[in-house]
């Protein structure tokens, strides 16, 4: 610029200084402005509490940045557009500043390294190792998640819930059965996808705040990805290794242990989302008040169905299919349910279609 | 009789049915020799899909055939003689010539963009089903199934069909303009390349009416997701084919055309920055291209003939999929961005009436993302469960990328700076692209740092971050580049008042649509999803909202591009007052473009400089001479 006449360089000089002062303030501005959302569901890890940090990090070297590009545009467009009499009018021939382009590669190239360094320093505090973590084994399939844990004596105990005691290490061990799934509780701020055919693996470490937290699926799993959630509930270690307990010897015969009458239940087997069946969520049925579409529609179909059939659609569901439906999308639940929540379901949804 | 035996949509429609007819007896005899049954009371449902199957992959063929594409090659390989070129097919005298093989680089530009137009509000149409299903928690329109289906081939089109073909088509128009060259290098090519597209757009349009529904399994098809549903996935797989296909063989006609056609005097360093940009882009889709037609086509065998690439069972590998996509998707993410650049350079520098602000490093970094933009695919796979440690170099050179592209963004501002800015439609788009992409740019980075993307990853800040990147920054290049080049191309202008307030509706209604969705993807809504959780509730119905006023928007550009091609003012040669070289040529211009062989003299952008000129124009007998024989073909005859 240095064949400009000084009067214009000066004039420019005094234009990028109001420029600069607009652009600051409106950066403390939206800096204040973005730091007070409440961006992240709460918080409920150890892993949150970096993560939440970075983020925050991000946005006041974002916001600035943003803010000096719309200043930038805005100006010109107020300051510098054509008036009338300039339409044959042309602008400074300025072809370019060596001085001006070695910043304005060098200066973002800075920062960014800069916020690599720190990300990879984050990245490794999230993921490093705790000693006596517990072991989690976690099992995608179309549609639902099930949690496997280490008994006592050795034996694994399966959940359809997470929980996990307050305060502690978890190493989750994460596969899949059939698709690619992706297990991810937003609030402990972790996912990893489950991938058939090996083993991934999340460390998450819980914090003292007990509560129940969504777990979700977050890789497009097929047609009910969408009902794909389920809870994960963090508990003290007493109510924890309680309900261990309880999951190594499900009250069979109904009647024993806590809440044991609800089991066999055939309608709360159907409806509640806390059980491994939560039929609903895929299922209409206007008996039970649900409004599922990934399946068949109960109240359809259910008329033309003897008992067996009914039977032989929740144990090995690929045996007969409805027209207009995949194969493979339903559990085989022969596989995870009793013979007497079986029981209690096919009894359930014959006094339905009889009623 | 006649009508049916000269090339055409006729011929090439009965083409289609002996294709068809031709790979169903080609399915039933093959089944037949191996034993299969194909009729039990009818055919069965495995002979019906393996027909429909052939039939996609073949069946386009002889339509292609029909329509006469191959006509002069099937000439010329039968060695018969080859007809002498009367440029009967070069040129739009009337409005079917556009509805058949045509030769002339700027009807197919206008091919291309009217069709890749005509996907977009296609795939428009499908967004707003998409946003009605969302507007409420459960289940209103469509089933879980439609939706999925919905989302996949909305994206699918909008990427295949729109942004990558629609800066096809653009430059297609005006590239061989700009360098002087009275067509593209390979014009027959160019017309094969044109008519693949609308083939692999209506065959992933018409998936929805396939047996069990169109592809589900959203525009990235993981397997083996997508190797075990109904046969609409395969609409998808092949359907990319032909769309794939279409796009090299048109970057290779634009690098031979921009290598060897340029005027006499057009060195690289006098290239208009659009030209640079599309020889960027044409290096990336040669390179990377091959790659999704690589996984789709493994996605077809392991569908088709179980050859278990990706069945863990049989010791496939599931992540190679992922690899093997993402190494061309993430590539074509500065495919349907480096053009944008390329016209947002002319816009701003026509209309701040200045030089580019540091033209080589322009040039240089558009190389520097070509390069870059190889290294960074797996930045797409941080929770996929590949090796921990690529994270950290993947998301260190994904960071690095953002140095040039600030480079073009800081020099764009600089390039404003004391111009005088003519503010009409092309220059607000340009100026709208400049902060709408820096935001997706920065979310960009954002999502390039390891931690936070293990959070954000597969929820709606990565719909909001693509949408900012695609839809502020691509869709808006387009926009820019549709209303500055349309009375070029039409010879008519557009609607100033219908363009801003297009421009206006379409700002507004594109960051309340998309600008809340960054919030709720923080705060844990999966993208993806037909269904979600009652917290959510309050901000869907406004996105959804937000979202029919963007659908409203796009309806003033259509009814503004459609009136005024019909019975706008007709334009001046150079409205703008633009030096490049497709300004000094009638609007729209001659058959053959340049009724005098232009030479280049100087830079394309030297606005401001007191007596600069970028080309002057010779007659015929002085440029002649300097012409090699054999390139008559396409050469001016006054």
């Amino acid at each position: 610029m240095s064949d400009q006449p000084p009067v214009a360089s000066r004039e420019s000089r005094a234009q990028v200084r109001q420029m600069l002062l607009i652009g600051a303030v409106a950066s403390a501005v939206g800096i204040a402005l973005a730091l007070l959302i409440d961006w992240f569901p709460v918080p409920a890890s150890e892993q949150a509490g970096p993560i939440d940090t970075l983020w925050d990090v991000l946005l006041i070297a974002s916001v600035p940045v943003f803010v000096l590009v719309e200043t930038i545009v805005l100006y010109c467009a107020i300051k510098f557009r054509m008036k009338p009499g300039e339409e044959l009018k042309d602008g400074p021939p300025i072809h370019g500043n060596t001085k001006l382009e070695i910043i304005w590669t060098a200066i973002p190239a800075i920062l960014l390294v800069a916020l690599c360094t720190y990300a990879y320093v984050v990245l490794t505090d999230i993921e490093k190792a705790e000693a006596n973590s517990m072991q989690v084994r976690v099992v995608g399939e179309q549609f639902t998640w099930t949690f496997y844990y280490r008994g006592e004596n050795g034996d694994e105990i399966a959940s359809p819930q997470l929980y996990l005691p307050a305060n502690t290490p978890v190493n989750f061990t994460v596969q899949s059965k059939d698709v690619i799934h992706d297990f991810w509780v937003p609030s402990f701020r972790m996912k990893i996808d489950a991938v058939p055919g090996i083993d991934t693996h999340v460390r998450v470490t819980t914090t003292g705040r007990i509560d129940e937290y969504p777990v979700v699926c977050a890789e497009l799993c097929g047609l009910g990805h969408s009902t794909m959630r389920q809870s994960a509930h963090v508990m003290s270690r007493e109510d924890f290794d309680a309900k261990l307990e309880e999951l190594a010897n499900p009250p069979e015969q109904g009647g024993g242990g806590g809440g044991g009458g609800g089991e066999t239940d055939g309608k709360t087997l159907f409806t509640d989302a806390a059980q491994p069946t939560a039929c609903g969520s895929c299922h209409t049925l206007a008996d039970a008040g649900t409004t599922g579409t990934t399946g068949p529609d109960l109240d359809d179909v259910l008329g033309d169905l003897s008992e067996e059939q009914i039977r032989q659609s929740i144990v090995d569901p690929n045996a007969e299919i409805t027209p207009g439906f995949q194969p493979n999308l339903m559990p085989r639940y022969g596989d995870s349910l009793s013979e007497e929540q079986v029981d209690a379901l096919v009894q359930y949804l014959m006094e339905v279609k009889g009623g | 009789m006649t009508r049916l035996r000269a090339p055409g949509l006729l011929r090439g429609g009965v083409f289609f049915v002996i294709g068809v007819l031709f790979c169903a007896a080609l399915v039933l005899v093959i089944r037949a020799a191996y034993g299969f049954p194909s009729f039990e009371g009818g055919l069965t449902g495995k002979a019906q899909n393996a027909i429909l199957l052939v039939s996609l992959l073949g069946a386009p063929l002889f339509f292609l055939v029909g329509i006469g594409a191959f006509d002069y090659w099937f000439y010329y390989m039968a060695g018969r003689p080859t007809r002498p070129e009367d440029h009967s097919g070069h040129g739009a005298y009337s409005w079917k010539d556009y509805f058949r093989v045509n030769t002339d680089h700027k009807v197919i530009g206008i091919q291309y963009v009217v069709t890749s137009f005509f996907f977009m509000l296609l795939g428009g149409l499908l967004a707003m089903i998409v946003r009605a299903e969302l507007a409420a928690p459960g289940m209103q329109f469509v089933d879980s199934n439609a939706y999925n289906g919905l989302f996949s081939v909305h994206a699918s089109l909008m990427i295949f069909l729109f942004i990558i073909p629609v800066f096809a088509g653009l430059a297609n128009y005006v590239l061989p303009l700009m360098i002087g060259a009275p067509d593209m290098a390979f014009p027959r090519l160019n017309a094969l390349s044109f008519w693949m597209l609308p083939v692999g757009g209506i065959m992933m349009a018409a998936s929805f009416f396939a047996p069990g529904g169109s592809f589900a399994t959203g525009w990235t098809a993981y397997a083996p997701l997508s190797t075990d549903v109904p046969i609409g996935q395969m609409f998808f797989t092949i359907g990319v084919q032909f769309a794939g296909a279409s796009s090299i063989a048109t970057a290779l006609n634009f690098l031979v055309t921009i290598v060897t056609m340029r005027a006499p005097g057009m060195s690289f360093w006098r290239m208009p920055l659009l030209v640079w940009a599309n020889f960027s882009t044409s290096l990336l889709v040669v390179i990377a291209t091959p790659f999704i037609a690589a996984s789709q086509f493994f996605v077809l065998l392991d569908y088709a003939l179980d050859f278990n690439f990706f069945h863990p069972a049989s010791d496939g590998d599931v992540l190679m999929y992922q690899h093997v996509f993402w190494f061309y998707s993430h590539p074509a993410v500065y495919i349907m961005m480096l053009p944008g650049f390329g016209i947002i350079s002319e816009v701003i520098s026509v209309k701040a009436r200045k030089p580019i602000f540091g033209y080589r490093m322009m040039a240089f970094s558009l190389l520097a993302i070509v390069l870059l933009g190889f290294t960074v695919w797996a930045h797409h796979m941080f929770v996929s469960g590949m090796q921990t440690w690529i994270r950290i170099p993947m998301m260190v050179t994904t960071a690095i990328i953002a140095v040039p592209t600030g480079i073009k963004i800081f020099s764009w501002l600089a390039t404003l700076w004391r111009g005088v800015l003519h503010l009409d439609t092309p220059m607000l788009f340009a100026l709208g692209f400049l902060t709408m992409f820096t935001l997706g740019g920065i979310s960009g980075v954002m999502l390039a740092m390891v931690p936070l993307t293990i959070h954000v990853s597969d929820t709606y800040f990565i719909v909001a971050h693509i949408h900012y990147v695609l839809y502020g920054g691509s869709l808006f290049t387009i926009f820019a580049g549709v209303y500055y080049w349309f009375p070029k191309m039409t010879g008519r202008m557009f609607d100033e008042r219908l363009g801003k307030m297009h421009f206006w509706l379409t700002f507004v209604g594109f960051n309340l649509t998309f600008g809340p969705m960054h919030l709720i993807g923080v705060q844990g809504m999966p993208r993806r999803v037909a269904d979600y959780p009652d917290q959510f509730a309050g901000w869907n119905l406004f996105i959804s909202l937000s979202s029919f006023l963007l659908g409203v928007a796009s309806l003033i550009f259509v009814y503004n591009m459609v009136a005024s091609w019909r019975a706008g003012p007709r334009a001046e040669a150079n409205p703008w007052r633009a030096l490049t070289l497709e300004w000094q040529v009638s609007s729209p211009p001659p058959v053959f473009n340049f009724d005098r062989v232009p030479l280049v003299v100087g830079g394309p952008y030297e606005y401001g400089v007191p007596g600069a000129q970028h080309g002057i124009f010779q007659s015929p007998a002085e440029a002649r001479p300097k012409q090699p024989a054999g390139t008559a073909e396409g050469e001016a005859e006054t």
